[in-house]
């Protein structure tokens, strides 16, 4: 299992947790998994197609992953992931 | 005051006065040492004084004072170097050596008079700005430098009021403010720049009450509008530094794209009930705000601080590491967050950070954006050579 950071204004979907584990070999299996276990993330994250949205970006270890090969990045039980939808606050 | 000021000392040809005595040895033609750094010299000396660092005082005081009886007086900042370079000094063969007991700052407190180096700027003799006069990394330069810069905040909020305070402060010459909206109650709980007898006045108003307040060297310029596609590029024209506290994905997108256009910097701040996030966009250097986020999300997805609420002082915090990231682009300090984007979790205390880039097929800064920026300058021309 791999541990993924969840944004505050994703919390309410994973039930107020700051981070949640989700398995696969993939960063596209491992949101895939995240999505079947919290089944609200599914339109945040992702579009229809299964890819991802570009108002969120997925960072594995500090980097973008889609610098990386996006979807189809490897990933360990050690990596970190973090999710990062724009936000707009500042008033 | 110390014991030893009190009860200046004798140690053999070392004596240690007071400044009222040492000013008048200085009157009656002692030769003047002052032995600190440069930094500290350029902040200001006495008059008549001659700087030798501590470690050059055995290299070079006997070539300024060969005359080995001669009245030599000798400071520092506070007293204890200047000791020191006495003490080198009596082991040299001087006879007559003088340690100013309290150094430069304690003749400052008694009101005796000093000077800045002769090309020195006026805003280096300036008492306000003291503590970073001494720094080497801003000094009496630096000070200048800050004094001709303009910064531009969009929106005198949350995020603006603690930058628009600490700016002012630092002496930012030229504060741009650009907000619409008035003081509410409902700002009060973060946006401290403005006060409780104020709701209801215009916040760029407020806000250059209070700066004023706080340091009346700084000039306010107050546009009391809405920053839209219209006037962004009129707002913007001519300042060193725009920080971005809006509160809408439509006015960061518009702002991001003339600061592009312009190649002006935008320190990038945004806040959600105990987060923020933090990045320093210099156009065509790093990343700008679309290659980040090409689109913004729907807004159902994106609620603002109204609608989700956020904790007072994070704002403040956030727009404190603005205005320290503002600064530091202004004296070219540091590294500042440039292709970085700093996440700071209130609630865990921890501050991490992820890496950005430029992206090639960004549509504000990437390569078709430049061809098409250039193609649409150059119509004009063509037209007119057509």
């Amino acid at each position: 299992m791999t541990s993924v950071r969840v944004p505050p204004v994703l919390r309410v979907h994973v039930d107020g947790q700051k981070e949640v584990a989700a398995s696969g070999g993939t960063v596209g299996e491992i949101l895939n998994d995240l999505v079947a276990r919290h089944p609200g993330l599914g339109e945040q994250l992702l579009k229809a197609d299964g890819s991802l949205h570009r108002f969120v970006n997925v960072y594995l270890n500090g980097q973008d992953v889609r610098y990386l090969a996006v979807l189809d990045t490897p990933v360990t039980d050690s990596d970190a992931l973090i999710i990062l939808p724009a936000m707009a606050g500042g008033a | 005051m110390t014991a030893d000021r009190q009860l200046p000392m004798a140690r053999g040809p070392v004596r240690e006065v007071m400044p009222a005595e040492a000013a008048d040895l200085i009157a009656a033609g002692a030769v003047l040492i002052d032995t600190r750094e440069t930094h500290e010299w350029n902040a200001g000396h006495l008059e008549g004084a001659t700087l030798i660092p501590p470690i050059e005082v055995v290299e070079k005081v006997t070539q300024l004072a060969p005359d080995k009886e001669k009245q030599v007086v000798v400071y520092c900042a506070a007293g204890a170097r200047s000791m020191r370079a006495a003490m080198q000094m009596a082991a040299l063969g001087y006879q007559n050596v003088t340690s100013m007991a309290g150094g430069i700052v304690q003749w400052k407190q008694e009101g005796r008079p000093w000077q800045m180096p002769g090309d020195a700027p006026a805003v280096a003799r300036n008492p306000r700005y003291a503590r970073h006069l001494v720094m080497p990394e801003v000094g009496p330069e630096g000070q200048g430098r800050l004094a001709e810069s303009k910064v531009l905040f969009i929106g005198a909020g949350g995020l603006g009021s603690p930058g628009l305070l600490y700016l002012a402060a630092a002496g930012v010459g030229t504060l741009g403010i650009v907000d619409f909206d008035v003081v509410d109650l409902s700002n009060l709980q973060r946006q401290v720049v403005h006060t409780d007898d104020r709701i209801g006045m215009k916040k760029t108003q407020s806000a250059a009450m209070t700066i004023r307040a706080l340091n009346p060297e700084v000039k306010v310029v107050a546009y009391d509008e809405m920053l839209t596609e219209e006037n962004v590029d009129r707002l913007i024209a001519g300042y060193d530094v725009v920080i971005d506290g809006t509160d809408t994905f439509e006015t960061r997108y518009t702002l991001n794209d003339a600061a592009v256009r312009a190649a002006i910097p935008v320190v990038h701040a945004s806040v959600f009930r105990f987060e923020g996030q933090l990045s320093v966009f210099v156009p065509y250097e790093g990343p700008c705000y679309r290659c980040l986020y090409p689109t913004p999300p729907p807004p159902e997805l994106a609620p603002g601080c109204s609608v989700a609420g956020v904790l007072g002082v994070v704002p403040g915090v956030m727009g404190l590491l603005q205005a320290t990231e503002a600064i530091k682009v202004l004296l070219k300090l540091g590294d500042p967050l440039v292709g970085r984007l700093l996440i700071w979790d209130a609630l865990d205390g921890a501050f991490s950070e992820v890496t950005l880039r430029r992206d090639p097929n960004c549509p504000a800064c990437g390569q078709g954006a430049m061809v098409a920026a250039a193609a649409a300058e150059a119509q004009p021309t063509l037209a007119a050579a057509g």
